[in-house]
C-alpha cells in the first residue's frame, strides 16, 4: 500500500516536471532563432535541399560522429555477450535443426532481398534531397537482412566481413572530417567539395559521402546485432 | 496540443511499466514507450502552425517550414534507441540463461 502511494507520487512528480517545462513552450509557435538561421542559410551554405540532413551532418557533424560511437558501443556490447565464431554458429545451427520455412517463404525472401537492399541504397543516396538518409537507409538494409535470417534458418553472414565494412565506414567518416583541416576554413568536417546545383544528386559537397559512410556503418552494425541475437536461439532448451 | 498530451501519456505509461511491472520484457517495452514519447515531444516542440517539412522544393520557401533542429536530433535518437533496446534485450537473454526466470522478484540482487 505504502509502496503504491510512493510509486504514484513519483509518477505524478515526473509528469508535473515535464508539464512545467511545456508551459514555457506553447505549441505551434516559432521558438528558436537558430532554427530560423538554418532554414534561411542551408541552401546557400551547404547546397542541400533537405535542411534536416544539413543540420545533422554539416552544422552538427561532430555530434553525429559521437552518436555513431554510441551505436558502435551498443553493437559491441551485444556481440561481447553473445560472441561465437562462424564455425561455432554453423555447428549450433546444425544441432538445433530448426524447422525449415515453407518453400514459397524461402525463395520469395531471396527474390525480394536484392530489392530491399536497392531501396536502402536509394534512401541513402537521396538523403540530402528527400526525406531519408544514412540512418534510415541503413535500417532498411538491416531489415532486409532480418527477413533473410527469419526465412532461412541455415543462412550465415560472415562476421569478419561485417566488421571490416563497419570499420572502413567509420574510418571514412573520420578521414573526410580530417580532410576539412586542410581547407581554408581549417576546421574538422569543413566542406571541401564543390556545392553543385541544389536538387541534383551530385550536390551538397561532403554530405553525400558522409551519409554513404553513415548508411554502411548503420546497416552493417544492425546486421551484426541481428546475427548475434539469432545465434542465441536454442531450440532444445528454449521452452520450460 | 494533442501531440503534447499524447507524448505525456506515452511517457506516463512507459514509467508505469518500468516501476510497477515485474517482468523484464515488459520493463523493456516500457523503456521503448518512454523513448517514443520523448521523440514525439521533441518533434512537436519544433512544430510551427501550418508549417511544411523542412525540405526545399518547387514553391516551398524557408518561411513556410517547421523547425529542423528537433527533427535532426530525433533522427539520431531513434537509431540509438533501437541499438540500446538490442543491448537491453541481450542483457535480458543473459539473465534468463543464468536464472531461468524473467521475474525480477526471483532474481537475486534485483529484488525490491
Amino acid at each position: 500500500m505504502i509502496r503504491s502511494i510512493f510509486y504514484s507520487l513519483f509518477l505524478g512528480l515526473i509528469i508535473a516536471a515535464v508539464l512545467m517545462f511545456l508551459v514555457a513552450f506553447p505549441f505551434g509557435q516559432n521558438k528558436m532563432g537558430v532554427g530560423q538561421y538554418y532554414l534561411d542559410n542551408t541552401v546557400k551554405e551547404t547546397g542541400a535541399s533537405n535542411v534536416v540532413t544539413a543540420v545533422t551532418l554539416e552544422y552538427r557533424g561532430f555530434d553525429t560522429l559521437g552518436e555513431m560511437t554510441v551505436l558502435f558501443a551498443a553493437a559491441t556490447g551485444v556481440s561481447l555477450i553473445f560472441y561465437l565464431s562462424d564455425e561455432e554458429k554453423k555447428k549450433k545451427k546444425r544441432e538445433n535443426n530448426r524447422t525449415k520455412a515453407n518453400f514459397v517463404v524461402r525463395v520469395g525472401s531471396r527474390i525480394i532481398f536484392p530489392f530491399v537492399i536497392l531501396f536502402g541504397i536509394y534512401i541513402i543516396l537521396h538523403g540530402h534531397l528527400t526525406p531519408g538518409g544514412g540512418f534510415q537507409g541503413g535500417a532498411v538494409i538491416a531489415s532486409g537482412v532480418l527477413m533473410l535470417y527469419l526465412a532461412n534458418p541455415d543462412i550465415q553472414i560472415g562476421r569478419n566481413k561485417l566488421l571490416v565494412t563497419e570499420g572502413l565506414a567509420g574510418l571514412t567518416y573520420v578521414l573526410i572530417g580530417l580532410a576539412g583541416l586542410f581547407t581554408p576554413a581549417k576546421s574538422f568536417l569543413a566542406n571541401f567539395l564543390p556545392l553543385g546545383t541544389p536538387g541534383f544528386i551530385l550536390s551538397a559537397g561532403i554530405l553525400l559521402p558522409l551519409y554513404i559512410a553513415v548508411g554502411v556503418k548503420v546497416g552493417s552494425e544492425f546486421s551484426g546485432i541481428i546475427d548475434d541475437l539469432f545465434s542465441t536461439i536454442d531450440e532444445n532448451g528454449g521452452e520450460e | 496540443m494533442i501531440f503534447y498530451v499524447t507524448s505525456l501519456i506515452l511517457i506516463g505509461i512507459g514509467l508505469y511499466a518500468i516501476i510497477i511491472k515485474k517482468n523484464l520484457i515488459k520493463i523493456i517495452i516500457g523503456l521503448d514507450l518512454i523513448e517514443t514519447g520523448v521523440n514525439l515531444l521533441i518533434v512537436s516542440v519544433g512544430y510551427i502552425n501550418n508549417g511544411t517539412a523542412p525540405i526545399f522544393s518547387k514553391g516551398i520557401s524557408a518561411s513556410m517550414m517547421v523547425d529542423a533542429v528537433p527533427q535532426a536530433l530525433t533522427l539520431t535518437s531513434i537509431v540509438i534507441g533501437a541499438s540500446e533496446l538490442a543491448l537491453a534485450a541481450a542483457f535480458v537473454i543473459l539473465l534468463y540463461k543464468h536464472y531461468g526466470t524473467l521475474d525480477i522478484r526471483k532474481i537475486r540482487s534485483l529484488k525490491w
